[in-house]
């Protein structure tokens, strides 16, 4: 039985366990951040009692220690996500610190005025303000594929908008607002027909499912620890080789050089080239634990799962007079975004705070598309493997009574 | 009414409610009641700053009372405006300039205030404060 499968699953997420407000939690937040299994938790606090030393550097044990988990780190995500070399896994402060540092690349030799870069309508603020820095840097031009009223993306404007002006096409694998699974696969075989490398924000995919780096022939993939029920600080940028020998480094500093002189830097190779500083190492090696723990779930039954809550809470919402679903594309991961004809989002999450049900709501970081579904935020519902249909129908209850109480 | 037996009144209300859905239904009762606010004046200038939701506040001055009107496009940060409302206007401009708000603690709003709520909470006080500063130079 799958549910005895999710229900031990549970048991390895201790804060699963706390009350908030006095109340069992009920955490529907996943797309902000994941809760943690104790093996992460237990690896954090194992590097900072037994392991804590500087590395790449130190000839003392140490340091030679931690340098050895951190790198096994970087080895066991290569094979996680099927990176065909170590030195294509670059580690970084999050997401939008791998986006940025792409970004940032682009605009220093690549970009040229006239050059245009292709992003889409659903995109994450933090997929979007890096190109618009380096379009304003650069003189290159932005261009958004358009999405339907479901959410999803309009293939067929993107290709027209793929030209030999386009430099770069970065989409993200699933909305975090509308939980929209993009074609990304197609996406990039549609951009590689025109030489058009392709940068993916894999956020919001990684919690949801395992990524294969190759089958998808993504360029770039962009993701963050503290989603796949990592450490949070870290994520990861992985790139194809040649992409990121071509572009120059991020940020300058210590690990990050071969030689220094006054007069000439010459610069590391990769990966190390774009880690400048001394990184996250606690998270680092704890994002090895996390990846560890995904190496050993039943991915099959966790799709399974996750669809059946995703079905059975887009269900059971949508009887709720009054309350419309943003985003009901045909693939679509565990995220319900919601609005009330009346009732603002803001006192839905408030009042759903006081009985213990964490959702999250706003505009999501990301206000151009809270623009194209003409809404002014949403209150969102975002689910992990670990959620259940208990929890499913205490929110439902709870939204019910919450619009007594508003209306 | 001093702002202290303003404050008071509304404390007393709230020790009535032992339950935090009470004290929300009291809260959204309090937004409910609130006089409407001109649509001119809910301009880009008087939005608070820091408030999740857009809540607007304005200020007049008349005989020597500043008189508060406001509004919210959600209902509990309507009903907390107006309970700040409730208690500061008509109040003279030295008083408002000089009030700590110590009766918000009193009346345990912040407890139930997720962080951003508590942020926008923090805006309408000192929205409120600058205009008792402006308006006792008037």
């Amino acid at each position: 039985m799958y549910n005895e499968y999710i229900e031990k699953l549970r048991t390895d997420f201790p804060l699963l366990n706390e009350k908030v407000n006095g109340k069992n939690l009920v955490y529907f937040d996943n797309g902000a951040t994941a809760q943690k299994p104790q093996v992460v938790i237990d690896s954090l606090n194992n590097y900072y009692t037994k392991l804590n030393a500087n590395i790449h550097r130190g000839v003392h044990t140490l340091s030679q220690e931690a340098t050895t988990k951190y790198e096994e780190a970087r080895k066991k995500m290569q094979t996680y996500i099927n990176a065909a070399l170590e030195e294509e896994v670059i580690f970084t402060k999050g997401t939008t610190d791998a986006i940025n540092l792409v970004a940032n690349g682009f605009s220093r030799g690549i970009l040229k005025p006239g050059d245009e870069v292709i992003i889409s309508e659903m995109e994450h603020h933090s997929n979007i303000v890096p190109w618009q820095m380096a379009c304003e840097q650069t003189g290159a031009t932005l261009k958004v594929i358009p999405i339907s009223d479901e959410g999803e993306l309009d293939l067929t404007a993107y290709q027209n908008l793929l030209s030999d002006q386009t430099r770069i096409v970065a989409i993200t694998h699933v909305s975090n607002t509308l939980g929209s699974i993009n074609p990304v696969k197609d996406i990039i075989a549609l951009a590689h027909k025109n030489n058009i490398p392709v940068l993916i924000d894999g956020a919001q995919s990684v919690p949801h499912m395992k990524i294969n780096v190759q089958e998808l022939d993504a360029d770039f993939y962009a993701f963050s620890a503290h989603k796949m029920y990592g450490p949070t600080g870290v994520g990861i940028l992985y790139g194809k080789k040649e992409l990121l020998d071509e572009l120059p480094p991020y940020q300058g500093g210590g690990d990050m050089i071969k030689t220094v002189s006054f007069q000439k830097t010459t610069y590391n190779d990769l990966p190390h080239k774009f880690e400048a500083g001394t990184p996250n190492i606690a998270g680092g090696i704890a994002l090895g634990a996390a990846v560890d723990y995904l190496e050993n779930i039943d991915w099959t039954k966790i799709k399974q799962h996750e669809d059946e809550l995703l079905a059975y809470g887009t269900a059971a919402i949508k009887k709720i007079p009054g309350i419309r679903v943003i985003g009901e594309a045909k693939h679509k991961a565990g995220v319900i975004s919601f609005v009330h004809e009346t009732a603002h989002h803001y006192d839905m999450g408030t009042l759903l705070d006081q009985m213990g049900i964490a959702i999250r709501t706003g505009h999501h970081c990301t206000e151009p598309l809270m623009h194209r579904m003409n809404v002014s935020g949403t209150a969102r519902a975002s689910f992990a493997f670990y959620n259940t249909k208990e929890e499913i129908d205490y929110f439902i209850s709870s939204l019910n009574r919450v619009l007594n109480m508003l209306l | 009414m001093s702002i202290k037996q303003a404050a008071t009144e509304i404390i007393e209300d709230f020790e009535l409610f032992d339950d935090w859905a009470d004290k929300y239904e009291y809260i959204i009762s309090l937004g409910k009641e609130l006089a409407p606010m001109n649509e001119e004046e809910k301009t880009e200038e008087n939005l608070v700053k820091g408030c999740q939701s857009r809540v607007w506040l304005n200020a007049k001055y008349e005989n020597g009372k500043v008189i508060f009107s406001a509004d919210s496009d959600a209902i509990i940060s309507k009903g907390i405006i107006a309970l700040l409302v409730k208690i500061l206007s008509s109040q003279t401009a030295q008083e408002i300039a000089e009030t700590d708000f110590s009766f918000i603690d009193e009346i345990g709003l912040k407890e139930h205030l997720s962080p951003n709520r508590s942020n926008g909470l923090a805006g309408m006080m000192k929205k409120m404060k600058t205009y008792g500063i402006a308006f006792q130079n008037a």
